[in-house]
């Protein structure tokens, strides 16, 4: 297996009293509630660790894009990763990653993207997404044209990394005169591109088709629902007609190793509970904001909303139960781990060694002991 | 007074239309929450003139052509529909976005009008007063920012959707927010035309409306040759429910003054 060390940059001083008096911490969330100077030493330290993810072997380190939230404080990812490329020098630097319908221009993200690998000589692995609904609140971008958007961006972005320019783009969103890049990427026909998802089928069929075969990732699910998305799309693969390579899969996940289940679960037990319940939860009407998926699927998802009952906090042992997050002793972690890799087949596995509000000293143990004790069983 | 739903198609799209009553037709276009129900208020009307209720393309069970992008190509969609109708001129009354659409529909042509009526129109802005944000908003805010009278509010809450209503309701949410999302709820070109709505115009508003701030009918009260505007105390931003009947004897009232 190849390992991502991924990262989100929470914010972990915030008041979480302070926090549960407002909907969500995302969007309406007061930003005087974020000290610039607890902000900065959260930068620097997380700086520190994907550049130590390197050292301890870790294949790739990833950013990603997310706005106006305390649950990211990345909305600019490409700043994080030029700075990486200047602490690192072997490992591959991952943007997980840049909301496409969310500009009004595309061309910037090429740009950014063509120059990130141009300084990093071809280091940079590019991912292409929506954002999640609440971005939507945050952007004011309307989430009824975000597939259209995501679709043409996506068009424009690889055409003007790979054809000749300067030539002209002519779109339902994005018209441009003159498409000509300066600089081209370093890589060959382009960067990689990987598609982190939760798993809409259309998503898994377009990731999948031969002129992309893009790497697809499914995020922040249940173990069954990695290995039914994975699944989609070998299956999708071989409609196609071709079969899926393990590189083309993978799935992210907060991990916590510690020397026994026990400690492990008691010390990651703060770190994976505010991740869910203080950082990520944002009620309905932010979330799914009409349009941001088809009008079936929402039907869909507020069935299965309403069966399932009003909203409660996740318990570890509820996110441990559901394989939502892997957490235990070395073994236990190396079990759980490979039987999901053994029954997708995946070969990128991303994981998330800092969460919620885990501190530096716990996530740097949790990485250590990661890479020593977990890492060389699941290498191929 | 009997009520007929009907389908009506205009070139590639076919709408539902609820239609009753006698004279001169009124065409009543809804607000971002779909067809509201035959209410007292269209029984009221229906007294008086050929009342059609129409529901939106994209709304409810009507159609939802692909070429409908935005609340310009629903006011284009609805000069169409007016050709169709067989009468020279008609009774235009919008309430919300359906006010927003009919006054795009008039600031491009009114040959087809006799007047127009806007109860809580969308489709203005006032710089430093935000209309509410009803995306966000939970069911429970919804409803409270409705209505002044928060006895209709509950009414609404406990009223549980059925299954199929519950998908309607999607629907109209999500067409709405196709028209409506950004710029939210206005369309800043649309100030600089009003102008041109060269028929009698009554705009009437809700005194208490926290989603379409009332202070907005400054703005028609500046730009509307023919405007006379008019408030309904004590009243949110569904006039047309909460203030049933002052609502249709404004508009009543205001119809009769003309031929």
């Amino acid at each position: 297996m190849k390992f991502t060390f991924f990262h989100l940059m929470p914010y972990r001083p915030l008041d979480m009293a302070e926090r549960h008096k407002h909907r969500a911490a995302w969007v309406v969330l007061p930003n005087t509630l974020y000290d610039p100077k607890k902000g900065a030493e959260e930068y620097h330290a997380y700086i520190d660790q994907l550049a130590h993810a390197e050292e301890l072997g870790f294949d790739v380190i990833a950013v990603n894009e997310h706005h106006q939230t305390a649950y990211g404080l990345m909305p600019a990812p490409n700043l994080i990763a030029s700075a990486l490329i200047q602490r690192t020098s072997k490992a591959k630097i991952a943007i997980l990653g840049r909301a496409l319908p969310l500009v009004n221009n595309p061309i910037n993200i090429a740009e950014e993207f063509a120059m990130l690998d141009n300084l990093s000589k071809g280091r940079i692995i590019t991912g292409f997404v929506r954002g999640i609904g609440n971005e939507y609140h945050a952007t004011g971008i309307n989430p009824s044209f975000s597939h259209e958007r995501f679709q043409e961006a996506h068009d424009l972005i690889v055409a003007a990394w790979t054809r000749p320019g300067p030539f002209a783009f002519e779109g339902e969103h994005y018209n441009l005169r003159y498409v000509n890049l300066w600089p081209r990427p370093y890589q060959q026909p382009h960067p990689p591109i990987w598609i982190p998802s939760m798993g809409s089928s259309e998503t898994i069929k377009w990731a999948a088709s031969p002129e992309r075969k893009y790497t697809f990732l499914v995020t922040f699910s249940g173990r069954d629902l990695v290995a039914r998305y994975l699944n989609l799309y070998r299956e999708q693969a071989k409609e196609f007609g071709y079969e899926a390579s393990g590189d083309q899969l993978g799935w992210a996940s907060p991990v916590y190793v510690a020397d026994t289940d026990a400690r492990a679960q008691e010390e990651a037990r703060a770190g994976m509970e505010t991740l869910f319940n203080d950082f990520l939860a944002v009620p309905w009407e932010m979330l799914m904001p009409p349009g941001y998926t088809s009008l079936s699927s929402m039907k869909n998802t507020m069935r299965m909303r309403k069966a399932l009952g009003a909203k409660k906090r996740h318990s570890l042992e509820e996110l441990m139960a559901s394989g939502t997050v892997v957490v235990g002793s070395p073994r236990t972690v190396r079990d759980e781990l490979s039987k999901l890799r053994d029954a997708t087949g995946a070969n990128n596995l991303v994981t998330m060694l800092q969460f919620g509000v885990l501190d530096n000293e716990h996530t740097r143990r949790n990485m250590e002991l990661f890479a020593a004790e977990v890492m060389p069983h699941l290498r191929d | 007074m009997p009520v007929n739903e009907q389908r009506h198609k205009v070139r590639d799209v076919s709408v539902r239309v609820w239609r009753s009553g006698k004279g001169t037709p009124l065409v009543y276009l809804h607000g971002a929450a779909g067809f509201p129900g035959w209410l007292p208020f269209f029984e009221q009307l229906a007294a008086k003139y050929d009342v059609l209720v129409p529901e939106h393309p994209g709304f409810g069970k009507s159609d939802n052509p692909a070429w409908i992008r935005n609340v310009g190509d629903v006011a284009m969609y609805y000069l169409d529909f007016l050709d169709g109708l067989g009468a020279e001129r008609v009774h235009l009354v919008g309430h919300s976005l359906g006010g927003w659409i009919a006054a795009e529909l008039a600031v491009r042509n009114t040959g087809r009008l006799a007047t127009l009526s806007l109860i809580a129109p969308a489709g203005v802005r006032v710089k430093g007063v935000p209309s509410g944000d009803n995306f966000i908003w939970s069911p429970e805010e919804l409803a409270k920012n409705l209505f002044h009278d928060q006895a209709f509010a509950e009414r609404m809450l406990a009223q549980p959707l059925s299954e199929e209503d519950a998908d309607l309701a999607l629907t109209n949410r999500f067409m709405a927010a196709k028209l409506g999302w950004e710029p939210r709820w206005f369309n800043p070109a649309l100030e600089r035309w009003l102008h041109r709505i060269d028929v009698p115009t009554l705009v009437l508003w809700g005194a208490d409306d926290k989603l379409m701030p009332v202070k907005y009918a400054e703005v028609w009260r500046a730009r509307v040759p023919q405007v006379s505007v008019e408030t309904i105390p004590q009243c949110g931003h569904l006039p047309h429910i909460e203030k049933a009947e002052a609502t249709a004897g404004k508009l009543l009232g205001f119809l009769a003054r003309r031929p």
